[in-house]
């Protein structure tokens, strides 16, 4: 007797599979237990198993077909052995092989890739036992037997989850029965973590992290993953709390605050000849020299003055804006775990050798690990510079709850054209973030035309 | 410190105990003439003489009613019951009387006696000899509940009982008496009542065990140790007050828990635990609670049987692995 | 003695000797007296005699009891009658609930037995009929009251009831609710007396049910054995709840039971306060030369079992006969009778009685209910127990 195999529900979300590879050839003999082909859901790739003995012969679906939950995939069976009684009982006709794929699944299977998401957590996919164990043998009909909708997770699982803002119905389960345990927890946290989504290079510009870059553990994106053991795809590194907090502070802002993002290109010719005018007094003061990224702080805290309504907050909670009367500028520094703001308060009122002094005193308690929280907090402003690694322009995740942040841009040579001539010139884009929910298009674009005046004439920041 | 089996390691506490209060007797079968039916009282008599270790007839409930009254009227009785199978014929005289005047006198009588004897199962003795009573007595207030591990522990937390104010029940063992371990000689060696103790520090799971069953759990521990995983061992030395803080806070560290329990499974004191766990901790649980007790029949006679009906450190060990899904 | 009276016969009127002293409470292992078991005897014969104390034989000259003293007893068997007939009365008005067990007709027992002890050295320990005793031994009727109540100034903080009156004060030692179980712990209060050598006695009250509980025979044994300062005293009112003696026992006359444990033993007219005194104080002093023994009281309760037994199992006419011997009234007449006083004073000391009792109805009305903190208080002398929650 011939004997059907056809597409498990390997996850309590899916609604079907694509068969990513076939790891058996038809004519091979096969015994229960064994994987004959891989196939991924809406989360994961999965083994595919067979709980029977028998002679794979007939495989129904090419690689890269999406097939429904109960849909015939394959038949076991005697070698020689009359398949079309399985074929009718399944309708499938003769030219079975392509029958799985009609118009209908195409459709859906855009549709699942569609969302970005879900490649993202693919690779929490549990091991093969797990998902053995887990495995629901469809009816015959192809109902989903065993789905009574309710998720089975252990009490800590859902917690975790629940701290940690993840959907458990979005996580497969690696316990008894399908049980979300602990560790699918934290393999979906990591895996959600490392997983190149669209936002991340968002959240690398935010903090200048290039040892976090080198830290990403090697990590093959869901398309590379057809005839690879599973085993290899991944190093996990457990959640830092720091990180943790990135994660949901940065995401809590980019999913929250409409942002918007305002580019301007600054001449720094004026801001090089002041700075080194400036590091002459310094030097003989012995003061520490006055980065660049000073005299920014200090110009966006000038600017700030002059546009109160950049200097705010959109508090949803309180049901009100906030227009701050102080001027705190936060500076992003990158340290091995992660990303810190240390903040200048009233950077407005302070002198440039001042901020220069802060700035790197406070950026090294940070990379100690020894500033206080309370210095991290109450930016009415931030800041965050990646020009040091030479990229020119980026877009940064604002700073909740600051209603702005500027992203810094390398400073370069550039052919300018000046009195009708093109001579090199020196040129840095600034990107500002703007909440929309309190901050406007022509409100952004004052700050940025009053920001470039104070760096093209630097002087105005003595005034 | 000193090697001491475990009976003279209980000697030492009562001897000791008895010389500095001249309130305590021992009384029970055969604590006199014939040394302590498994030879715990071995000496006594000529060291006390016979005002102050004192032989019964074989009459529990009359003798532990006895020391019931002799408590009520000042004296410090320890009571030997030569196993704690022999204890129900006197269950009415601890549970209503040794555990229940002191409330329904508002607090005008205390009863500062020990009842003690080996608890459990001794081998091939069939069912009437082989009951563990840790959740027979656990349950009622007004008792306290001792169950020691080892040499050591007994001495001090023999001492403690007899010092304590409350009726106190001590569970020794038969299997356990000849067990030798290094006991101090401490004059004061108290072991505080209602503190367990964490025999080993792990992450990977949480083992409870007391009596017999504490040498299982160390023995799984040291198996999980091979493959890789440290489990966090508590002997919880006293069964009433149990010392559910210190098990809690294991479980918010290790997520999982195993109970080795000798008694019968219904309504045990791994029944209690793993409510206690559920109730305080479920948060931090990543699987239940698992337990290994005696088969839930009464004791059998046949080896095989036996062998069978009591918890198996296999048992415990495969537990382990499942909570840990491995 | 204890172990002579298989082949002798002891008689409770015999001055009893008190028993050889061994230095312990077992006798030695190899006492080289001992006969040899099977050395048996042609026969073995056994006889023994108890004393009965009659009503209307003893006089209060004989007792040495003044007139103080006579009025004290007749005030405090009236106490005993009317704090019951009006703890009846608030039983049915439902300030009263569970069990009331209630002693009345029995009164000459407790204050006879009170009369032969000495109040607040000696001990006492009895089962659930306890007020009368509570009573007799001068525990305040207020406290008394108050815990029948319920309320926070009982003397077991209402924590007891009707069934565990106790006072350590006076030591007594209970009022115990489970039939017979206190008998082994009224030994274990008499072993204490001995082995501390304080020269104290135990009396320990039960009832004619408690006769066949196992706990009795153990406890008779031990004291037996022991040569324990205590005397077992059957107050016996002819019924186990409605089962006559008759109907439970092999052999009714219960003083018998203190033959197997080598025990003498009396017999007791219950109704007559000055027998009880005179029984007892015979027993005491055995006592206090270690030898233990019985009182079987012969007395009888008016009242059902309790509040909710009508007591069908007797005949109106067996009640009225009884009453017509009842002990307040003999006292009473014994009294007038014998000048001792009037029926005028001693109607007004029944007047005070009752308006004693009305105090105490309002002591326990206005005592709190006892603070529900108080559930955990008293169960442990540990004050810090970790109770689940």
């Amino acid at each position: 007797m011939a004997i059907p195999v056809d597409m498990p529900k390997l996850s309590d979300t899916m609604e079907e599979g694509v068969l990513v590879a076939w790891l058996a050839d038809e004519g091979d003999q096969v015994s229960a237990g064994d994987v004959i082909a891989q196939v991924e859901t809406d989360k994961a790739t999965m083994d595919l198993e067979v709980f029977d003995d028998g002679v794979l012969l007939k495989k129904l679906v090419e690689e890269g077909d999406a097939v429904d939950i109960g849909a015939l995939i394959a038949v076991l069976g005697d070698e020689g052995e009359d398949i079309s009684p399985v074929l009718e009982e399944f309708g499938v006709g003769g030219d079975a092989a392509n029958g799985a794929a009609d118009a209908e699944e195409a459709e859906a299977t855009d549709e699942a890739e569609a969302p970005d998401d879900a490649p993202a957590t693919a690779e929490g996919a549990p091991s093969g036992d797990g998902a053995a164990q887990q495995e629901p043998v469809p009816a015959g009909d192809g109902a989903p037997e065993e789905d009574d909708g309710r998720i089975k997770a252990s009490p800590l699982a859902r917690r975790m989850a629940s701290q940690n803002e993840l959907d458990i119905a979005t996580i497969d389960g690696s316990g008894p029965q399908g049980r979300i345990i602990k560790r699918d927890i934290e393999e979906a946290l990591e895996a959600k973590e490392a997983a190149p989504v669209e936002e991340a290079p968002a959240e690398e510009d935010a903090a200048p992290a290039v040892e976090e870059e080198e830290q990403a553990p090697a990590y093959q994106r869901p398309g590379d993953v057809v005839s690879v053991d599973d085993e290899d795809l991944y190093e996990a590194v457990p959640l830092s709390q720091m990180r943790k907090t990135i994660a949901r502070r940065l995401a809590e802002s980019k999913f929250t605050a409409p942002h918007f993002y305002l580019t301007i290109d600054i001449d720094m010719e004026g801001t090089i000849a002041f700075r080194k005018q400036l590091n002459h007094l310094t030097e003989e003061q012995e003061r520490p020299k006055v980065s660049f990224n000073d005299i920014i702080t200090k110009a966006c805290a000038v600017a700030l003055r002059k546009h109160p309504d950049v200097n705010s907050a959109y508090l949803e909670k309180e049901g009100e804006i906030r227009y701050y009367n102080q001027v705190h500028v936060g500076v992003a520094v990158a340290i091995d775990e992660g990303l810190v703001t240390p903040v200048i308060r009233h950077a407005d009122r302070k002198g440039l050798a001042q901020i220069a002094e802060e700035t790197r005193e406070m950026a090294g308690r940070a990379r100690d690990r020894k500033l206080q929280p309370a210095e991290m907090e109450g930016a009415t402003f931030t800041t965050s510079n990646l020009g040091m690694f030479g990229i020119e322009e980026f877009t940064a995740i604002i700073n909740p709850p600051s209603a702005c942040i500027l992203a810094i841009g390398a400073i370069r040579d550039e052919p300018v054209v000046k009195n009708g001539e093109v001579v090199p010139g020196k040129r840095m884009k600034v990107t500002l973030s703007c909440d929309h929910r309190v901050v406007d298009g022509a409100v952004g674009s004052a700050f940025l035309n009053t920001l470039q005046q104070h760096l093209e004439e630097p002087m105005n920041l003595l005034l | 410190m000193a090697e001491l089996q475990f009976r003279e390691a209980i000697r030492a506490a009562m001897t000791e105990e008895m010389e500095r209060d001249e309130d305590i007797f021992l009384i029970g079968e055969e604590v006199a003439e014939y040394d302590g039916a498994y030879k715990v009282s071995e000496g006594m008599l000529d060291q006390f003489g016979p005002k102050r270790v004192v032989d019964t007839p074989i009459s529990e409930n009359g003798f532990v009613g006895l020391g019931i009254g002799a408590a009520m009227n000042g004296l410090r009785p320890i009571v030997e019951l030569m196993t704690w199978n022999f204890s129900f014929v006197a269950f009415d005289q601890i549970l209503n009387n040794a555990a229940k005047i002191r409330y329904m006198s508002g607090g005008q009588f205390s009863f500062p006696i020990v009842f003690r004897g080996p608890n459990g199962a001794a081998g091939q003795l069939a069912a009437t000899h082989n009951t563990s009573v840790e959740s027979f007595y656990a349950h009622i207030p007004g008792l306290k509940v001792v169950s020691p591990s080892t040499p050591n522990d007994s001495k001090g937390l023999l001492k403690a009982s007899i010092r304590d104010n409350d009726p106190v029940l001590f569970l020794e063992s038969e299997r356990m008496y000849g067990l030798k371990g290094e006991v101090s000689d401490e004059e004061d060696y108290i072991l505080p009542i209602g503190k367990a103790h964490i025999v080993r520090e792990g992450d990977a799971v949480t083992l409870v065990a007391n009596g017999k069953d504490y040498y299982i759990a160390l023995e799984v521990a040291d198996r999980l140790a091979e493959d890789g995983h440290q489990a966090e061992v508590i002997d919880p030395r006293t069964i009433r007050p149990l010392d559910f803080d210190t098990i809690i806070a294991s479980i918010k560290k290790t997520n999982r828990c195993v109970i080795i329990d000798e008694s019968n499974p219904f309504a045990s004191l791994s029944s209690e635990i793993a409510f206690q766990i559920q109730e305080r901790a479920f948060d931090y649980l990543d699987a239940p609670v698992r337990r290994i007790t005696a088969k839930d029949v009464p004791a059998p006679y046949a080896k095989n049987l036996m062998d069978y009906y009591m918890p198996q450190a296999d048992d415990a060990y495969q537990a382990c692995r499942d909570v840990m899904y491995l | 003695m204890a172990s002579d009276s298989q082949q002798t016969s002891p008689s409770a009127t015999e001055d009893v000797q008190a028993t050889e002293d061994h230095e312990g409470f077992t006798k030695p292992q190899n006492e080289d007296a001992r006969p040899d078991p099977l050395d048996l005897p042609d026969a073995l014969e056994f006889e023994q005699t108890f004393k009965v104390y009659r009503g209307g034989t003893v006089g209060h000259e004989e007792l040495g009891l003044d007139t103080d003293t006579l009025l004290a007893m007749y005030r405090n068997m009236l106490l005993q009658r009317r704090f019951e007939e009006r703890s009846l009365q608030m039983y049915r008005k439902q300030k009263i609930s569970g069990f009331l067990h209630l002693y009345i007709g029995q009164e000459a027992v407790s204050t006879g037995s009170v009369h032969s002890i000495d109040v607040g050295e000696d001990t006492i320990i009895t089962a659930y009929r306890d007020h009368g005793i509570g009573l007799a031994m001068g525990m305040d009727p207020n406290v008394c009251m108050a815990e029948l109540f319920g309320k926070k100034d009982g003397c077991s903080k209402g924590k007891g009831g009707s069934m565990h009156f106790f006072s350590k004060e006076k030591r007594l030692f209970g009022g115990h609710g489970i039939v017979g179980q206190h008998i082994p712990v009224g030994t274990g209060i008499a072993f204490a007396h001995k082995y501390r050598g304080d020269g104290k006695v135990c009396l320990t009250f039960f009832g004619d049910g408690a006769v066949g509980q196992g706990a009795m025979h153990e406890a008779a044994n031990l004291a037996g054995l022991y040569d324990l300062p205590i005397v077992f005293v059957i107050e016996n009112n002819e019924y186990a709840m409605g089962t006559a003696v008759h109907r439970a026992f092999a052999d009714p006359d219960l003083c018998k039971q203190a033959v197997p444990y080598g025990m003498p033993a009396s017999i007791v007219d219950g109704m007559d306060v000055f027998s009880v005194t005179k029984a007892m104080r015979d027993h005491v002093a055995m006592a206090r030369e270690n030898q233990p023994s019985f009182v079987e009281v012969r007395t009888y309760r008016y009242q059902g079992h309790s509040v909710s037994d009508p007591a069908n199992y007797r005949t109106k006419d067996e009640l009225e006969q009884k009453k017509g011997e009842d002990a307040i009234i003999r006292l009473k007449s014994y009294l007038v009778q014998h000048e001792l006083s009037t029926n005028e004073a001693l109607d007004d000391i029944d007047e005070e009685v009752k308006q004693q009792v009305l105090d105490a109805i309002d002591f326990a009305e206005n005592s709190p209910l006892p603070d529900l903190e108080a559930i955990y208080e008293d169960v442990y002398s540990q004050k810090d127990y970790p109770f689940l929650a």
